[in-house]
């Protein structure tokens, strides 16, 4: 099988305006940006196993409404450096060192999915980093583990533990498997079941690199999704409820989304920061700014305009 | 004996397991506290065991490799234990303080190659508490190469270790465990993780000789 070189475009996406990186204690991570580079910042946190191109539709729309928009690829994801360790921990490091390399003051900050979890336990930390934060269904709650009595939660936890040990018995000869464009998107369809093929082939050529075997995803072989840990969601509502900064929530509705974190408003309602605003979409699934990006990115730039 | 080492890779780094004493039979592999490295000899109370008894330096620590970046958890740690299973197990241990606790997740990891392990008291063992403490959040100076590796020291005083996630390794093992009490606690220091553990069905609480003739 060899690689093709075609490209592929979807209505809106945009490459970045400007490319670089940074260091985070050395490891090295990359940058995207759009928009004018003297325009107010706004930083974007992506979700896990996604990449800051991923935003190459939803950047553009805010950059076009008078934003520089940065968003940084975490570690081992996109163009960013693989790490031989990864935690949620580190990643919030990481985005501590992004967002001080960005500005020595504070800037509006947005985070998706895992990104707006892991900018919680930041700004909880680390309040003058932000003028104010969205958060696009990055809520976790005790929505987001399933109910399940605790018999099967050992068993899940087991399977878990046992298939991360394995994998990583097996690192050193991991590698993503090759496949064509339309195969590496067929592959992604089951995390992204709302989001159109067009724009998963679209993926592929920003998020893939090509070989002579073939396109191969860029993020490290050793991650995956799931694993095992004592992390428990409703820790991140106690890093929310600390938060005194302008804050505006976004919960997609969509039950059977498989990558949701099925958090409902009655979860995040009463650890709201002061003033806090908390929408709700029952009709978008949880890449809210790929499925609706005009939608959502009217409601941010709506949202964040006093505080430019 | 003076100590040998083998070296295991890790990715793109290496593991240091060193061999303090030779003997024949099932290994006892030593591992250590947050900050520390495995000791240039066999300790005292070692040295009755008929087999070999090894020693791990973990990541970021003694003659082990220093990751970029840190990323640090004891899960992490468990599978660096792991590697050492996979070309020595079967095999007892005996963790000290952080050591400790990557021993007990790693008897409930692998239970069928863990012939028990003994839980010690040391440098790392209460981590960072059952629940998450104050969120902290800093970058470190970059020094490649220097061990401890200071995100080790930060990050695994820090991880969360609560109770009940503690006991499901205990089940784990006990479940599975050819060992009929496959943990031991000889901790005289007693964190809440550590406190339940003690008191399951199951767990035997001696001294640290004790325990090492029980689990020979």
């Amino acid at each position: 099988m060899g690689a093709d070189d075609e490209t592929r475009h979807v209505p809106g996406a945009r490459a970045p305006d400007r490319t670089g990186s940074l260091s985070s204690s050395g490891l090295r991570l990359a940058l995207n940006e759009w928009g004018e580079p003297d325009a107010p910042i706004l930083a974007l946190v992506h979700g896990g196993f996604d990449f800051s191109r991923t935003f190459d539709v939803f950047a553009p729309l805010l950059a076009d409404a008078g934003w520089r928009v940065v968003a940084w690829d975490a570690r081992g994801h996109g163009d960013s450096e693989h790490a031989h360790l990864y935690s949620w921990a580190a990643d919030v490091r990481d985005h501590f060192a992004a967002l001080t390399f960005l500005s020595d003051g504070p800037v509006c900050v947005l985070g998706h999915s895992k990104g707006g979890g892991q900018m919680l336990d930041l700004l909880d930390a680390r309040p003058s980093l932000a003028r104010a934060f969205v958060n696009l269904d990055g809520l976790p709650s005790q929505h987001s583990a399933p109910d399940i009595p605790d018999r099967e939660r050992q068993r899940l936890r087991r399977a878990d533990l046992e298939s991360s040990l394995d994998r990583r018995r097996r690192r050193n000869d991991r590698r993503r498997r090759p496949d064509t464009i339309e195969g590496l998107a067929e592959r992604r369809a089951p995390m992204n079941p709302r989001l159109s093929r067009e724009w998963l082939e679209y993926l592929v050529t920003v998020g893939a690199r090509p070989d002579p075997e073939g396109w191969r995803w860029k993020i490290d072989p050793v991650l995956h999704l799931g694993g095992f840990g004592p992390w428990r969601p409703q820790w991140s509502m106690e890093h929310l409820a600390a938060l005194e900064l302008p804050f505006l929530g976004v919960l997609s509705g969509v039950a059977d989304d498989p990558m949701g974190w099925k958090s409902r408003r009655g979860d995040v309602d009463p650890y709201l920061p002061p003033g806090g605003r908390l929408e709700f979409f029952d009709d978008i699934g949880h890449f809210l700014h790929i499925e609706q990006p005009r939608q959502i990115a009217d409601l941010v730039v709506e949202f964040l305009e006093p505080y430019r | 004996m003076t100590r040998t080492t083998e070296l295991l890779p890790s990715g793109r780094l290496h593991l240091a397991l060193h061999t303090l004493a030779s003997g024949e039979g099932r290994p006892l592999l030593l591992l250590h506290g947050l900050g520390e490295a495995t000791p240039s000899a066999c300790p005292a109370w070692a040295a009755g065991w008929p087999g070999p008894v090894l020693g791990l330096d973990f990541t970021g620590h003694g003659e082990s490799g220093v990751p970029v970046g840190g990323g640090y958890t004891p899960e992490s740690l468990m599978a660096d234990v792991d590697a050492v299973l996979a070309g020595h197990g079967p095999l007892t241990i005996v963790g000290r303080g952080l050591g400790a606790w990557v021993a007990l997740l790693v008897a409930g990891g692998r239970p069928r190659l863990v012939h028990g392990v003994v839980l010690a008291d040391g440098p790392g063992l209460a981590g960072g508490g059952h629940q998450p403490p104050s969120p902290y959040v800093t970058l470190l100076p970059t020094e490649p190469g220097r061990v401890p590796d200071p995100y080790a020291l930060l990050e695994l005083s820090h991880d969360v270790r609560p109770p009940d996630y503690a006991l499901d390794f205990v089940r784990f093992a006990v479940e599975d465990s050819e060992v009929d009490n496959p943990i031991i606690v000889s901790a005289r220091v007693r964190p809440d993780w550590l406190a339940v553990v003690a008191a399951d069905i199951g767990v035997l609480d001696l001294s640290l000789e004790e325990a090492l003739v029980a689990v020979a």
